[in-house]
């Protein structure tokens, strides 16, 4: 009796607590909302949207998420990073609202792509440009000159040693080791793999005979290991041993080459990545204010950086309520602004775009709008 | 008194052995369920996998060009592991169950069961980060002095990132497993049998061969199977060590694959066709150890009866 009566009093004590509880809650977030309001710049957007693609942007997109979520009371962004294909396919059956894709949509997909956003159909916006670096390991080379066909030769095992002529006739001053050659590549299924191998498929085609591909070409034998960290810790412990990695993540103790374009060698910087960005040109037969950007891999202008990983935002140009386009455009003008573009260089060491790139995707952000 | 309180509680039981036999039927049930909804779900999402033309799947030549490399490297890995660890692990488990003083036998037990608690990324990471590049001279030794056996051919890797490698630390994965397993299978060992041996004049070693390792057998035969099923599915060691390729004769070269780090490596950016074909693996791998684990079961009902156990 004693102790079903302690049950019972126990029971009200936690019901009581509860009610206490959704109370304090119900209480909190009324003076949450009207303090938020006045603190939010430009129209207040409210809801949640929902995007799926690319891990490549992964840490950026946290960074960029967080922000927004902090600067606009009631919005928030989800991201989920399940690959770029998987969040080109999202967007056009409408189950996310955006998608980050390292390939702006193919011809078919942006046709397909009238059916949920719209007659013009969905729009590229560039975000993301990584620089991609050749990185290799010889404790006494500092400087190292390559050229498109001898890095294609190098990754494709066709080069056995460091003192190779056709790396030495690159370098006439530096002393090459007589050590082996050991390219160590991607496991995994990356972008940065795309991007490298697409590079050398167009600026050493007779060289690099596969296509470009997320997936390292099977048919190669040479070492791998697992992200950008594994190829760069993996280099990083073998002496003579060469890779491909974003330049943020290569660190002080390796060398990175320098890239032969037109009749120059480029070093690899941020501004040299813009640089090449900025002279891709647009794909044909998009809609007016798409920013689908074929890069040139051959290009020859004087200090641009041709191996770059350049990942897009897929939005639609029309979207069905006024509230989800605001949300949109709110979202993408944070991320191409000066801030997030900064955000983003901090925490996931990408190249900013520059000033012309950026100003060009504030204006096709504004074109975004709702069914009237 | 006595026996109202005896008749109560009788009647009691009898709800309690209702309730109680009903739940372990349902919790049998349930692990069949999910099983079958498992092989269900992988057997459905691989379909369109199994049914592509061939130039369609990663590689262009069809699934099964595409999957038997990748079985092989599965099994050359789970070889290279259960040859490391097996004598190590029932070596171990005989200093503790027989030779070891009881103080020291307790402590070693605890920290072979310790081993068992590293999350195998921690393995992996060791496996990559340390044991690849201390190991990379022993594998230039192998090529020059051993290469003529297909399994040592040179040029070694230089960065050690080798299926031999993968091996090494998964049977340090799988050693306490085993251990554990046999250990306690040779405290069980009856008395009465050690006695008789040691009673006709055996050694300590006669004493154990002739008593304790018969009686262990099945024991250690399970002990190995649970220890492969491990070495078979592990992914994330084998993920970060192994210098993934086609599938290379030699294990001091880079080159092999497991599936499971296959999945694990793809499954990020996969999108489409690729996840089925991902998937599919999965089921095979699934198959794979389905089969391993009657194999195991078949030996130990096959052996029971010269055992010593009945």
């Amino acid at each position: 009796m004693k102790a079903s009566r302690f049950g019972r009093n126990a029971a009200i004590a936690v019901i009581a607590a509860g009610a206490l509880a959704l109370t304090a809650c119900g209480s909190d977030n009324a003076t949450n909302s009207t303090a938020g309001t006045p603190a939010a710049s430009g129209p207040k957007v409210t809801g949640t949207l929902t995007g799926i693609g690319s891990s490549a942007q992964g840490a950026a997109m946290d960074v960029w998420k967080t922000n927004f979520a902090s600067a606009n009371q009631g919005a928030q962004v989800q991201y989920s990073p399940d690959g770029s294909g998987a969040g080109r396919k999202a967007i056009l059956d409408g189950s996310a609202q955006f998608a980050g894709s390292d390939a702006y949509l193919k011809d078919d997909e942006y046709a397909s792509s009238k059916a949920k956003c719209g007659p013009d159909g969905a729009l590229n916006i560039p975000v993301y440009i990584s620089p991609i670096a050749v990185a290799f390991n010889l404790p006494d080379v500092k400087d190292l000159k390559l050229d498109a066909a001898t890095v294609a030769k190098i990754f494709r095992g066709q080069i056995a040693k460091w003192n190779d002529p056709a790396i030495a006739a690159l370098n006439p001053d530096a002393k090459l080791p007589d050590l082996k050659v050991t390219p160590v590549n991607r496991s995994d299924d990356s972008g940065t793999t795309q991007n490298f191998t697409d590079y050398l498929s167009a600026a050493a085609s007779d060289v690099w005979t596969d296509k470009s591909s997320g997936v390292w070409p099977a048919s190669l034998k040479g070492e791998n290991a697992k992200g950008t960290s594994g190829v760069v810790k993996t280099v990083t412990d073998t002496p003579g041993a060469v890779t491909y990695a974003d330049d943020s993540a290569v660190s002080g103790k390796l060398g990175v080459a320098q890239i032969k374009v037109g009749n120059g060698f480029t070093t690899i910087s941020a501004d040299a990545a813009a640089k090449a960005v900025d002279a891709g040109k647009p794909v044909e037969g998009r809609a007016a204010n798409d920013l689908s950007i074929k890069l040139d891999r051959k290009t020859t202008i004087e200090g641009a950086y041709p191996i770059v990983l350049v990942s897009f935002h897929v939005v639609c140009s029309t979207y069905d309520s006024k509230e989800t386009a605001d949300l949109v455009k709110a979202f993408e003008n944070y991320v191409v602004s000066d801030a997030g573009q900064k955000a983003a260089a901090e925490s996931a060491k990408s190249a900013p775009l520059s000033k012309a790139l950026q100003d060009k995707a504030a204006k096709s952000i504004e074109s975004i709008k709702a069914k009237s | 008194m006595t026996t109202t309180s005896l008749t109560t509680s009788r009647g009691a039981g009898r709800a309690g052995d209702k309730v109680f036999s009903a739940a372990t039927l349902a919790a049998g049930c349930l692990i069949l369920a999910v099983l079958f909804g498992v092989a269900l779900f992988l057997v459905i999402q691989a379909v369109p996998a199994l049914v592509a033309p061939p130039d369609k799947i990663q590689g262009g030549a069809g699934f099964f060009a595409y999957i038997w490399p990748i079985v092989i490297g599965t099994l050359i890995a789970a070889v290279i592991a259960l040859v490391i660890a097996t004598p190590v692990a029932i070596g171990v488990a005989l200093f503790i169950s027989h030779f070891a003083p009881r103080r020291l036998a307790s402590g070693l037990g605890y920290v072979i069961d310790l081993l068992a608690a590293i999350p195998s990324v921690v393995y992996g990471a060791w496996g990559a980060a340390f044991l690849a590049r201390e190991i990379s001279p022993a594998y230039g030794w192998l090529a020059s002095n051993l290469g003529w056996l297909p399994i040592f051919q040179g040029p070694a890797s230089a960065t050690g990132k080798t299926i031999l490698t993968a091996g090494i630390v998964l049977a340090v994965m799988v050693l306490p497993i085993i251990t554990s397993l046999s250990r306690e299978i040779f405290l069980q060992t009856p008395k009465l049998h050690e006695e008789a041996a040691l009673a006709l004049g055996a050694t300590r070693w006669e004493m154990i061969r002739m008593a304790v390792l018969p009686f262990g057998r099945p024991g250690i035969i399970s002990a190995i199977m649970l220890g492969l099923g491990r070495a078979l599915g592990e992914t994330m060691a084998v993920a970060l060590v192994l210098s993934s390729g086609a599938l290379t004769a030699s294990l001091i070269q880079s080159g092999n694959q497991t599936i499971a780090a296959e999945i694990a490596l793809n499954f990020p950016e996969a999108s489409g066709l690729k996840v089925s074909t991902l998937i599919a693996a999965g089921l095979v791998l699934f198959i794979i150890t389905l089969g391993v684990n009657m194999l195991a079961r078949w030996i130990i009902t096959r052996h029971k009866e010269f055992s010593g156990a009945n």
